[in-house]
């Protein structure tokens, strides 16, 4: 097809010339995080073993979250990378932060209405959940 | 404008370069066309589609308000065949015409030429995303050939999971299948112009040198690139829970229907923003370049679409206040709305300001363009109405919100869309149109558009419900009065097509700026040539229209000296 150009228009203005490899990090460096990781992986683990109560959720997330940072600020390089980059992806976290934590919210104000209010309606729903579960274990076995 | 522009910008390209070689001569039959990569190829096909899209759903709108000319039964007594209408209407004018006309048809044509581009950043991936649309539209538009959707084009659960016996079934997962498609292409070109913008810039076109449009285009490509994922994946978990009543939004499975207006709404309130923040880049450039005037307050309009594409994202819940959602949020939504009304006016003032003491053409996109601000005022201030929490509690689905969308999303967003058609028509076609006939059309849809939706506020405010198939006698004169509004709209976008259509056969050749304009569109021959320019010119203000003057002869404007 004769219009198929491709398009090396003029440079862009940001100056963003460098194409090609982006940052080398060194193989031991690279080593050193994925014994973290494996470590924090043990750890997350070995936690289970102990009961801290309402805080195992909080321990289990920290962990996770340790992880995930190193994940994204090393193999992921935006340790080395512009600070916008750094940014989209807190922007991103914080959309998803606010829209499950308005959700929540949101569900745990109104579940006591259907489960004290319409005593009736709860009943009628539960029966019809017990239904729709025997129909699936019905299509599972067929 | 800089020495170096005026060297630069061949006045011999500016002024004879009507019969040169264009896009449209560069190569021929209809393979070149459907395997086209160029953009401006693209978006003529986009515009193409959008616009039978367009016929369709305005057809379907016309069968409503025909319906309701007169209490009960008008043309049809199955008040079911209704609700298909209004849904079908809905759905087809929001996600196949309104969200990609701006962005997808006129930007595709223009933003790389505004940007003295050969072509966007991902020419293969731009003619995917028309293929992507063209593929979703026909799963939507399939619907008609199974019975209809009638849930409304948000699919509300419960009443949209319908087991797969339903005789509704299959419409309802096509029509969600359409959507989810429809979505890609929108994402497609975010990531498209976002690179492109990025990346593609003239060395001496800063981000503070951009023409606004592209701000405009800009904050909604981030917009489309954030917020449709949500949407692929409410209608994904939506189809779930049809197929394998999974129980995520059917409160008979122990599901929450209000769940799913969470996530509908998380995406279509960001994608309002997408369906009116390019009409308003467009509107930046109808009124400084028809006012002859630099733009008022150039940082504080830029900085603005970028403040309304964050706060859209905060304040979906307004949709919401009388679903059952906690009462905690519904005051921290309401008080989140006004923010985003701030913006809005930043523009609305900027605008007039750029207009006042301004040498105003009057003329078919400046007709538009007036009538976005005069619709545009009235549907934001509408807005506030309904974003107070007290209020809205008995104007929710009422016909004032119908009004009040109305107002914005086709009395603001489709006439910036079709001022920036007449505006940039002589660009991408080459031929001027009739601009007596342009005029009649843009005055009649404008006094349609008003005689159709100003009757709404006032039947809204009474208490008439939305997506009802018949109603209360007190409102006869509103609605009919809402019909006739319609009907005369109809009449004038046939004059206005009429007028484009004209243009191909007896137009004029078109000069190369026919408006005075100074970015870099206007610096290329009409239509441009295959790669838009032969040498991009050093345009550092775009906005500076005092080195262009008036050719009689040409029709035009061209360069002093």
């Amino acid at each position: 097809m004769s219009d198929n150009q491709q398009t090396t228009s003029a440079p862009a203005a940001d100056g963003d010339e460098e194409h090609g490899l982006g940052h080398v990090v060194p193989v031991s460096f690279m080593v050193g995080i994925l014994l973290v990781l494996m470590f924090l992986t043990v750890l997350t683990v070995a936690v289970t073993y102990i009961d801290l109560g309402s805080l195992d959720i909080v321990v289990a997330l920290g962990i996770a979250f340790v992880k995930a940072t190193l994940v994204a600020l090393f193999f992921m390089h935006l340790y080395w990378d512009k600070p916008f980059n750094l940014f989209i992806l807190v922007a991103s976290l914080f959309f998803v932060a606010l829209f499950l934590g308005f959700c929540m919210m949101d569900s745990r104000e109104y579940r006591h209405t259907r489960d004290v209010v319409s005593p009736a309606v709860k009943e009628a729903m539960d029966k019809a959940q017990a239904e729709q579960l025997e129909k699936q274990k019905a299509a599972v076995q067929h | 404008m800089s020495e170096s522009q005026t060297a630069s910008a061949s006045p011999q390209s500016v002024k004879f370069g009507l019969e040169a070689p264009n896009f449209f001569t560069a190569s021929k039959g209809l393979a070149s066309w459907l395997l086209t990569l160029d953009h401006k190829r693209i978006g003529i096909m986009y515009l193409i589609a959008i616009t039978i899209a367009f016929a369709l759903g305005g057809a379907f709108a016309l069968m409503v308000r025909t319906e309701l000319f007169f209490a009960g039964p008008t043309i049809t007594s199955d008040p079911n065949q209704y609700n298909v209408w209004f849904t079908v209407h809905a759905a087809m004018m929001i996600f196949m015409v309104i969200i990609p006309g701006v962005p997808a048809a006129l930007g595709n044509i223009i933003l790389p030429l505004m940007l003295g581009a050969k072509d966007v950043a991902f020419p293969r991936l731009n003619l995917a995303s028309f293929y992507f649309w063209i593929v979703g539209s026909l799963f939507l538009g399939s619907v008609l050939f199974f019975g209809g959707v009638d849930t409304g084009w948000t699919f509300y659960t419960p009443y949209s999971i319908i087991g797969t016996g339903s005789t509704m079934a299959t419409s309802v997962y096509l029509a969600l299948f359409g959507v989810f498609i429809l979505g890609f292409s929108s994402i497609l070109t975010g990531v498209n112009f976002i690179v492109t913008i990025h990346k593609l810039r003239p060395r001496v076109m800063t981000w503070f040198r951009m023409p606004l449009f592209l701000w405009a285009i800009y904050s909604t490509a981030v917009i489309q690139v954030l917020a449709t994922p949500v949407l692929a994946i409410t209608v994904l978990l939506l189809m779930v829970e049809n197929f394998f009543g999974l129980g995520l939004f059917d409160p008979a499975l122990g599901g929450d229907p209000v769940l799913f207006q969470h996530f509908f709404w998380f995406y279509s309130h960001p994608a309002v923003y997408i369906m009116i923040l390019p009409a308003m880049g467009i509107m930046s450039e109808l009124i400084s370049i028809h006012s002859h005037k630099h733009v008022f307050g150039y940082r504080f309009i830029a900085y603005s679409s970028v403040a309304i594409a964050m706060f859209g994202f905060i304040v979906w819940g307004h949709h919401m206040f009388t679903s059952g959602m906690s009462g905690l949020l519904n005051a921290v939504f309401s008080f989140l709305t006004f923010s985003v009304s701030i913006p809005s006016a930043i523009k609305m003032f900027n605008w007039l300001s750029t207009m006042y003491r301004g040498s105003i053409s009057i003329n078919t996109p400046m007709l538009w363009a007036l009538g976005f601000m005069f619709n545009f005022a009235i549907g934001g201030l509408t807005g506030l109405f309904l974003g107070t929490l007290s209020v809205d509690i008995h104007l929710h689905d009422t016909y004032f919100v119908v009004a009040h969308f109305h107002y914005v999303m086709m009395g603001s967003a489709l006439f910036a869309f079709f001022g920036g058609v007449f505006h940039w028509w002589p660009k991408f076609i080459g031929k001027m149109y009739n601009e007596k006939m342009g005029m009649v059309g843009a005055t009649m849809v404008f006094w349609g558009f008003n005689i159709t939706f100003l009757p709404q506020f006032i039947m809204g405010s009474q208490g008439m419900p939305r997506r009802y198939y018949d109603f209360d006698p007190a409102f006869l004169i509103w609605h009919q009065m809402s019909t006739l509004g319609s009907y005369l709209q109809a009449a004038g976008f046939v004059v206005c097509a009429y007028t484009l259509a004209m243009s191909l056969v007896k137009g004029r050749l078109a000069p190369a700026n026919p408006w005075g304009g100074n970015s870099l569109e206007w610096h290329c021959q009409s239509p441009p040539i295959l790669e838009n320019f032969e040498t991009v010119p050093d345009v550092e203000d775009c906005y500076d229209y005092t080195d262009w003057q008036y050719d009689r002869e040409l029709g035009g404007y061209v360069l002093k000296g």
